[in-house]
């Protein structure tokens, strides 16, 4: 699957640390290094992680989401203040 | 509420529409397009042979190896239903017929026309030279694969020549991978185009510390290969000679405007003239009505820093401008949007995550508001003509959308305001921006004047 963190959103929380460590990892205290096209059997961990980002800065392929037993992904991308764009 | 014309309805219905520039801008843009309700035919062309890829992790999480180049295609938020040109770079636009020629002798016609063509790396200007196996300039993917085969093969030293943003990244990557890297900067400090001397000299101490042998003041003169066509040595101009089998390109980035050369629109070396809401200017400052522009080859005046016409290099910039052009291509004149966007970057170096809002280019004057230097934890405020312009940070990116507004609003500078963890004494001190005839290796935000098209014009008596 494809992902994408906008890194200006990002203030380094590492909420998706905890949740998909396999692809999100953090070098010292905020610079974020994440694989941009995790394996599909990371799917949900990286549905998770991109749901529970404080600022919402991971953005997720279309037609992704979270299976009905999971938390909801709350606000879409633009439902959220974000740098540039309160 | 506006109507919208009847003629307006048939565009969006069966309207024809080119993006040229199929990277993060042009992705952006086709989304929008889409999701603001276009459904005629969309068409992106792009010169590279993939599809929509993000470049910051090149010089980063890929050059390092963690990823390989080919995961770093882009996430599409919707279904672009568009026609793919890739790998055929446009090199031709007939505004008079509507068509934009493409390399292989095919014209796509259109009714409005997106430009995004962006950047390309600045080449070493030594055609002999920088062919030699072992010179990489970082930009594509290609680059990176090529770059990641030389550090991979072992060499005895790396050199960088540059260290703006991607040169220092570099640097910081070949430092992780263990290898010895000499870092050659024109300027007096490291980032000094984009953050001045004062805190490109904490950048300075950030690449000391981590074993970066790092030259400031210095210009590297000739490269020399050896027997098999591979860099082997550089010169530089205070007459030392230095072994490297690598050397990094890093002298920052060329407009992609030469397609456009005989278009008539205001196009050239510092980028695609545009209005505030992302129309392009003809070659005489005279505003048309169906061809745009975003992303890094774009330069438009910001109502924020004195209407200035500013090219930003910056993946924000890319994205956001993307949409407001989109948005713009589509609307009635009623419903079209201004681009205001605050500037905003970040890069992740030596383990410290640097970010910026506003323009720090345009400060005379730097303060540390919160924290220290020596710390590499802070942020400082640049102001220009007693106003808040822009804030950096390191490691302190939390703060920064509070800055933001600051810089939004104008706040005085120096700042009155009480901060957490604020330094016993706020000193103000000289930015030190190199001086800016002087060639730098890419500030990342070009100033470019206040004329909306650099072109001289000359009258052309028509004939008979």
């Amino acid at each position: 699957m494809r992902i994408v963190v906008d890194l200006n959103r990002c203030q380094g929380y590492g909420q998706c640390v905890f949740l998909a460590p396999g692809v999100f990892e953090l070098q010292g205290e905020e610079a974020l290094m994440y694989d941009p096209g995790p394996d599909r059997s990371q799917r949900v961990p990286v549905l998770r992680a991109a749901a529970a980002c404080p600022v919402q800065a991971i953005r997720v392929e279309h037609g992704h989401s979270l299976p009905p037993t999971q938390p909801s992904p709350g606000p879409g991308e633009e439902g959220r203040g974000g740098r540039g764009r309160r | 509420m506006s109507i919208r014309t009847g003629r307006d309805e048939a565009f969006r219905t069966s309207g024809r529409v080119v993006i040229v520039g199929a990277s993060l801008a042009g992705l952006h843009a086709a989304e929008t397009l889409r999701r603001e309700g276009f459904r005629g035919r969309l068409t992106l062309v792009g010169d590279e042979p993939d599809e929509p890829y993000d470049r910051p992790p090149l010089s980063k999480q890929v050059l390092a190896g963690r990823c390989p180049p080919e995961s770093t295609a882009l996430p599409h938020a919707c279904a672009l239903d568009a026609e793919w040109r890739l790998g055929t770079p446009a090199i031709g636009l007939d505004r008079a017929g509507r068509r934009v020629r493409l390399a292989g002798g095919e014209e796509i016609p259109f009714d409005r026309l997106l430009i995004a063509t962006g950047t390309r790396a600045r080449p070493w200007p030594n055609p002999a030279e920088a062919a030699l196996a072992g010179v990489v300039a970082l930009r594509g993917r290609d680059d990176t694969r090529r770059l990641r085969q030389e550090l991979a093969a072992g060499p005895r030293r790396v050199l960088v020549i540059g260290a703006g943003f991607t040169g220092s990244e570099v640097a910081s990557v070949g430092r992780e991978l263990g290898l010895p890297v000499t870092v050659a900067e024109r300027a007096a400090s490291p980032l000094a185009g984009a953050l001045g001397g004062a805190i490109g000299a904490v950048a300075a101490r950030l690449q000391r510390e981590h074993g970066v042998d790092l030259r400031c003041g210095v210009t590297v003169t000739s490269l020399e290969g050896d027997a098999r066509g591979h860099v082997r040595r550089a010169y530089l101009d205070d007459g030392s000679a230095l072994d490297a089998d690598v050397a990094v390109v890093a002298l920052g980035t060329l407009r992609n405007t030469e397609w456009l050369r005989d278009s008539g629109l205001g196009a050239g070396p510092r980028g695609v003239a545009c209005d505030a809401g992302c129309r392009v200017f003809d070659m005489y400052g005279i505003v048309t009505d169906d061809v745009f522009a975003a992303g890094d080859v774009a330069r438009s005046p910001h109502p924020l820093f004195g209407f200035e016409f500013l090219a930003l290099e910056h993946w924000s910039n890319a994205v956001e401008q993307a949409e407001v052009a989109a948005h713009n291509l589509l609307s009635a004149e009623s419903e079209r949007r201004p681009y205001l966007h605050v500037p905003t970057f970040w890069s992740f170096q030596f383990g410290v995550g640097i970010e910026s809002a506003g323009v720090p280019a345009l400060g005379e004057d730097v303060v540390v508001v919160q924290g220290s230097t020596d710390d590499r934890r802070f942020v400082a405020l640049y102001g220009h003509q007693g106003r808040t312009v822009a804030a950096v940070t390191f490691d302190q990116s939390k703060w920064l959308d509070f800055y933001l507004e600051q810089i939004e609003t104008a706040a005085p500078f120096p700042p009155r305001y009480r901060t957490v963890d604020q330094p016993a004494q706020r000193r103000v001190v000289p930015a030190d921006f190199p001086d800016p005839a002087v060639p730098s290796h890419g500030p990342m935000v070009i100033r470019t004047g206040h004329s909306p098209t650099e072109r001289a014009w000359t009258l052309v008596p028509a004939r008979g």
